[in-house]
């Protein structure tokens, strides 16, 4: 079995007297598809975001290949938001932006941004405003940003989640083609259908914890956990199981 | 981007006032200033000299404040105790009479204290403090406020326990002071060069004038450059001989404002 | 109101008639107030930035700070900086006493704690909305500050625009430091004053007429200019 690129043990996050994320273990291997599931509240994001290094976790470890993230897991990872967060820039500005960023010099920026382009069937949008664009355009943007850096690790929470399904699909296709390239992904999602067309395994928070792990698509089909039967089968759920 | 705003900045402070190095700062009074007297004999003096003098109208007292932090090279104002105070510190040179004109006490033509036509300022000033008539001070620590001061103790009157009442003292310069008694039909004491140039009399006229006691005279001094290093005392120099020589002399004589002249030089040389 | 149409039609009278005195002090006017804005913003927009994407002890104390300073009065803002430049004062030495450099000066401290506190509430604002993207990309400070002021840019032309406002009105700061010397440095507000304290009043006023058409097409030019690179550029 391969090294884990990324690995958390014990991992927890406490705000306002609360255990938001309870005691979390994962690891995630070298192009690993990992789909994250959970009611909402379940701490889907917030562990997105503390796997990202975004925040802080109050105990627990996260390592970048056997070590403390640094400099290089910053580099080696990207992350698109549910709602994309894009400059007051062009299409193509948006880019060179986020390369400038990962410290890509001037040639390899302007090279890389034309490729990302093309690839995300962007290019003759390239000069138009970011925010200009349609919803779906912006998130297939998002992604194509993301994967400009060249990543390792591509987190992605809830890309979808606002888009219509035509738009959807074609993100879910750059995802795909990314995955192809050999990066890795960890994808929160509500969308079970998504989750077996882009995930091979499955992690199930329930209030913070991992109720549930297994491979796709079989641990949506008979799930263990009280936790996640209820939410495949649509009841309301209101605690871990004990 | 910064730089380039940097070097724009730059060249915007580099450009020159659009005058000559050869320049003295002049500490003056708004009453001066005001009465259009340097706009006359400035360019006379600097057509002679090549000397511009840039002047900054001020009360009397923050004149000779100015000038006491070398914030100047000369000296023309009118309060001539404050002014041998100067000198005696050290601050000045020498101190000359350059030239004089009066103060006058206007006020609405209704004249309310009925003082119109008296030759006893002192005695028109306790005639208005009877009255409780309105009466606009400087309160500026000008040499006119000092003159307006003098005039109420000769008059046995102490005004400052009627500030607020009947008393206003604005804290302004002449011609503020003088809007705020035409414009509230208060009593002012003005000197006359600073009242024949004002433009918003509104009925106000000259009721009381003619006594010794409004006497103004003027005085120039140019600052000591041992005590104050940077002062140009050269230039100033220059100057002060200037306003005391004849040519000088004459160009003050030769300011009127319809027909009627408003300083009377007075150098002894 | 006879005074008020009086000075308006005097008002275009001195426009027309092209006085060369007046022109000289329109152009000094400009140059000491666009300088200042210059320099205030060299000053505002970094400082405000920094205060307003950083997380820092002190931060809300430095926030306060600049908003309270938006209020200084200018003439204690002109006492200062003519302590500060008189000959017997610690910076004596440069002789910039009574001259446009001095008025700058005093404008610059006028203006650069209103282009700061407004850029950091800007900032702040657009920090919300970008941060964990910017922190995603690891992006350092230098390349935030430089990427959030470039965003705010035109919210910033607006920033500019407050200052230049409140340095074209102001008369007690540049009255002290310059001392409103005709020829030398003499200015729009301070001329105002002066004809003012000389009772002519409708000259006074026509005066002010054209400050305010001045400050009317300075603005009027940069908003359009900035609805214009909007509409072209970026939504």
């Amino acid at each position: 079995m391969a090294e884990p690129l990324l690995s958390a043990s014990g991992l927890c996050f406490e705000a306002g007297g609360g255990r938001l994320i309870d005691g979390v273990d994962l690891a995630i291997r070298p192009g690993a598809r990992v789909a994250v599931m959970g009611a909402n509240g379940a701490g889907k994001s917030l562990l997105l975001r503390l796997l990202h290094g975004l925040i802080r976790p109050s105990a627990g470890e996260i390592l970048w290949r056997g070590r403390p993230p640094g400099r290089e897991a910053r580099q080696a990872q990207a992350m698109v938001f549910q709602r994309p967060v894009l400059l007051r820039r062009s299409v193509r500005a948006n880019l060179r932006f986020a390369l400038a960023a990962r410290g890509a010099g001037r040639a390899d920026r302007i090279a890389r941004a034309e490729q990302a382009l093309v690839r995300a069937r962007l290019d003759r949008l390239a000069q138009r405003p970011a925010r200009l664009l349609s919803a779906g355009e912006q998130q297939r943007l998002a992604v194509a940003r993301a994967l400009a850096c060249a990543p390792r690790l591509l987190f992605l929470d809830e890309p979808t989640a606002s888009l219509d399904p035509a738009s959807a699909l074609a993100v879910e296709a750059l995802i795909r083609d990314a995955h192809a390239d050999g990066v890795a992904i960890v994808l929160v999602t509500h969308d079970a259908g998504q989750a077996r067309r882009l995930g091979d395994e499955l992690v199930f928070l329930d209030a913070g914890r991992v109720a549930e792990t297994g491979a796709l698509p079989g641990a949506l089909e008979a799930p263990r956990s009280e936790a996640a039967r209820a939410w495949v089968e649509g009841r309301l759920h209101t605690g871990p199981a004990r | 981007m910064i730089r380039r705003g940097l070097i724009v900045l730059a060249l915007l402070a580099a450009l020159p006032a659009g005058a000559a190095d050869r320049f003295i700062v002049l500490q003056s009074t708004t009453s001066t200033r005001n009465s259009g007297l340097f706009d006359l004999i400035l360019p006379i003096f600097r057509a002679r000299t090549g000397i511009e003098v840039r002047v900054v109208a001020v009360g009397t007292g923050q004149a000779i404040r100015n000038a006491a932090r070398g914030d100047g090279d000369a000296l023309l104002v009118h309060d001539r105790e404050a002014e041998r105070r100067f000198v005696a510190a050290g601050h000045g040179t020498a101190r000359h009479d350059v030239m004089y004109n009066d103060f006058a006490i206007v006020g609405p033509r209704a004249d309310p204290a009925g003082v119109a036509g008296m030759a006893d300022a002192p005695a028109a000033l306790a005639r208005i403090a009877r009255a409780r008539a309105p009466f606009a001070s400087r309160g500026d620590d000008s040499g006119t406020h000092k003159a307006e001061l003098r005039l109420w103790r000769a008059g046995g009157i102490d005004p400052a326990a009627q500030s607020g009442r009947w008393y206003r003292e604005t804290g302004s310069g002449m011609g503020a002071t003088l809007n705020v008694g035409t414009g509230m039909g208060a009593y002012v004491l003005t000197d006359r060069a600073s009242w024949i140039a004002f433009g918003n009399k509104r009925g106000h006229r000259i009721l009381v004038e003619g006594d010794a006691r409004l006497f103004n005279q003027y005085g120039i001094v140019a600052v000591s450059k041992r005590r104050h290093p940077r002062v140009k005392a050269k230039l100033a120099r220059e100057f002060v001989d200037w306003m005391l020589s004849g040519e000088g002399q004459a160009a003050i004589a030769a300011h009127r404002i319809d027909g009627r002249q408003l300083f009377f030089p007075n150098a002894r040389r | 109101m006879d005074g008020f149409w009086g000075a308006l039609a005097r008002a275009v009278g001195l426009i027309l008639a092209w006085d060369a005195e007046l022109i000289e002090i329109i152009g000094l006017s400009l140059r000491v107030t666009l300088s200042a804005v210059a320099a205030a913003c060299l000053i505002g927009l970094p400082l405000g930035a920094a205060v307003g994407a950083f997380r820092f002890p002190g931060r809300i104390a430095a926030t306060v700070a600049l908003n309270a300073l938006m209020g200084l009065p200018p003439v204690v803002v002109g006492l200062m900086v003519y302590l500060t430049l008189s000959a017997s004062g610690p910076l004596g030495v440069l002789g910039l006493l009574y001259t446009p450099a001095a008025m700058i000066v005093a404008q610059t401290v006028l203006v650069a704690p209103i282009v700061a506190a407004l850029t950091r509430q800007v900032v702040e604002e657009l920090d919300r909305e970008y941060a964990e993207q910017f922190a995603s990309l690891g992006l350092g400070p230098l390349g935030r500050v430089r990427a959030l002021l470039w965003d705010a840019r035109y919210a910033l032309l607006t920033v500019a625009l407050a200052g230049f406002g409140r340095a074209t009105a102001e008369v007690g700061a540049v009255m002290i430091v310059g001392g409103n010397i005709d020829h030398a440095t003499r200015v729009m507000t301070t001329a105002i004053a002066l004809e003012t304290s000389k009772g002519n009043l409708e000259l006074a006023l026509a005066l002010g007429v054209v400050l305010i058409a001045i400050a009317v097409a300075v603005t009027g030019t940069v908003m359009t200019l900035r609805a214009s690179a909007v509409r072209m550029a970026y939504g």
